[in-house]
């Protein structure tokens, strides 16, 4: 029995120690991207890991009042891009995902079927036609360039979520309703939506952050530097500022946190959405 | 079936012009912008083709012999399928050991683990791919000091600038970004498989190793499957991490598909020769899909 509990507590030990090493792994990193930011180009070069010394507010207090980079105006991009793409996902998916789970027409399996068609679609494959249409359509250089193609290949996977969510809402629900003299918008509007709060926010947030993220669109789309989100803004801060170091960490930094502050209050709907999809899918 | 009197018609009926409401604006703009351009794709393949003006220099299968000949494209090829495996022998074992850790009610901090494992997930790959080329800078990064432990620093490699090193980093750097995202679908897994599953095979005398061969990973066929799925297919769909840490240069050392395809494309503006390396992308993806559904299938019967 004691070599029993030895060896537990061996095994323990063995796995606080892998976690610790993968604490390790994924903070180092980030880690330095924070201090780099703090130190002068001269510091970085003599001491990459230490902690800064004195310490140099001014690179991300350059960046925060506008000195420096652009920083604020690509985080509004950003947001701008990101909500667009959430709210236009939201209308007409919850539409269709209603659709497809409630009405029964001839060919409502066949539609459906046909959107799941963008599961298979990678944007990759696209890009480049998407790029001539979006040039046809005058939307090249445009926020909404961005939005809508996010949108449409958002689209598949917001279904698949939204259509198994609102087929598992009681049928008796409706037909009560009916009852009441609700028409069938009036229903989704004033039963459905609340019901399915759950999966619209966890399509919100995955929605958003993909958008965050997404650095394939934006270059495809945007011309002007002003128009740059900060994934683009990243990469152009540091085509300007190649050998500065310590200012291109500091815009680094500035622009994860906004990331960081999504995953920290909205994890439960990220990793929800992730592995429910996923898993169902 | 029990008939029910329902005011307002039958809810299961629908005119068209609800229909055409509801599901309109969803057809329309994923048929505009997903299915057009993947078939659109498919016919500037046929041409030689600037993107301007009117397609006539039609090739026939041209490009996609160009395509085959293509010393460019079996490098990028290869990049990608080196990643897939290397994600799969590598990346996978990695999360699958995280996800049984910190599965355990009884490991403390597990909540904590699990939500700092995940992070790199979140954050954005480019800015991944700039921090991580930051940290195998030749003059002021990690690696370089790291090295100087251990070995005069003068020799300290310059990983990135090098043909034979730089895939290796940026595999590093897939592995650190999604190891959380394949261990939060172990989890799922993990968690379905009933405690008493585990329980009983441990008091039968199985060790944890014989345990987790004959119960646990049976039991988690499901994400294992999945998770292997989204490891090939992200493989061949990359871009984002590799445009961010060199663009796949020097001489195309880190070269992936998709990035050979955005430079004819969209650098070079030969989107005939551009739609034709988008077409083989979806046709490996879709044959690895059928391929892939086909054995699984199989296996389920």
């Amino acid at each position: 029995m004691r070599s029993m509990t030895r060896r537990n507590r061996l095994m323990a030990a063995i796995k606080y120690l892998v976690c610790a090493i993968m604490i390790l792994v994924i903070a180092v990193p980030l880690y330095i991207s924070v201090m780099g930011g703090l130190k002068s180009v001269g510091q970085l070069r003599a001491e990459p890991v230490s902690l800064p010394n004195p310490v140099n507010w001014n690179q991300y207090t350059d960046m925060l009042t506008g000195k420096n980079g652009s920083f604020w105006p690509k985080l509004v991009n950003s947001v701008v891009i990101g909500l667009g793409t959430v709210g236009v996902i939201l209308i007409i998916g919850t539409f269709a995902g209603y659709a497809l789970a409630r009405i029964k027409f001839k060919l409502n399996g066949l539609i459906y079927a046909y959107f799941q068609l963008g599961l298979l679609f990678p944007l990759a494959v696209a890009i480049l036609p998407l790029y001539l249409q979006l040039r046809s359509f005058h939307l090249l250089d445009s926020a909404i360039g961005v939005i809508l193609p996010q949108a449409a290949f958002g689209l598949a996977m917001m279904l698949m979520l939204l259509r198994g969510f609102i087929k598992a809402i009681p049928l008796e629900l409706e037909e009560a309703a009916a009852i009441d003299g609700y028409s069938r918008f009036g229903f989704l509007f004033r039963i459905v939506v609340p019901l399915s709060t759950p999966i619209l926010a966890t399509v919100s947030v995955l929605t958003l952050v993909s958008s965050w993220n997404n650095f394939f669109t934006p270059l495809l789309v945007f011309n002007s530097e002003k128009k740059y989100t900060l994934p683009m803004g990243v990469m152009n801060f540091m085509g300007e500022h190649a050998a500065d170091w310590n200012l291109i960490l500091a815009y680094l930094t500035l622009a994860m946190i906004p990331a960081v502050i999504i995953y920290v209050l909205c994890q439960k709907y990220i990793v929800a959405g992730l592995t429910g999809g996923a898993i169902k899918g | 079936m029990a008939k029910r009197s329902i005011p307002k018609g039958s809810l299961n009926r629908a005119n068209f012009l609800t229909l055409a409401i509801l599901l309109g604006p969803a057809l329309i703009l994923f048929t505009a912008l997903v299915i057009v351009p993947v078939f659109e794709a498919a016919i500037f393949s046929f041409y030689k083709w600037n993107g301007f003006g009117p397609m006539v220099n039609f090739r026939g299968f041209q490009n996609y012999i160009q395509f085959f000949k293509d010393a460019i494209v079996h490098k990028a090829l290869l990049h990608n399928l080196i990643i897939a495996v290397v994600s799969l022998v590598v990346e996978l074992p990695i999360a699958m050991l995280l996800a049984v850790i910190v599965c355990d009610p009884k490991f403390k901090g597990a909540v904590f683990f699990r939500t700092f494992f995940f992070l790199p997930y979140v954050l954005s790959e480019v800015i991944t791919g700039v921090l991580w080329q930051f940290i195998y800078h030749p003059q002021y990064g990690l690696v370089r000091a790291i090295w100087g432990l251990f070995a005069p620093i003068e020799t300290a490699p310059t990983l990135m600038g090098n043909t034979t090193t730089l895939l290796w980093a940026i595999l590093v750097v897939i592995i650190w970004k999604y190891f959380g995202f394949h261990m939060t679908i172990y989890i799922a897994g993990l968690q379905d498989i009933p405690r008493e599953q585990i329980e009983a095979a441990t008091i039968d005398g199985a060790s944890s190793w014989q345990t987790f061969i004959s119960v646990t990973l049976p039991g988690m066929r499901t994400s294992i499957q999945l998770s292997v799925f989204f490891a090939i297919i992200g493989s061949f769909q990359l871009f984002d991490i590799v445009w961010a840490m060199g663009k796949g240069d020097p001489v195309n050392a880190g070269e992936t598909i998709v990035t050979y395809m955005y430079k004819i494309g969209l650098q070079r503006f030969n989107i005939g020769y551009g739609g034709t390396i988008a077409v083989c992308i979806f046709l490996i993806c879709l044959f690895f899909n059928v391929f892939y559904q086909k054995i699984l299938v199989r296996e389920d019967d």
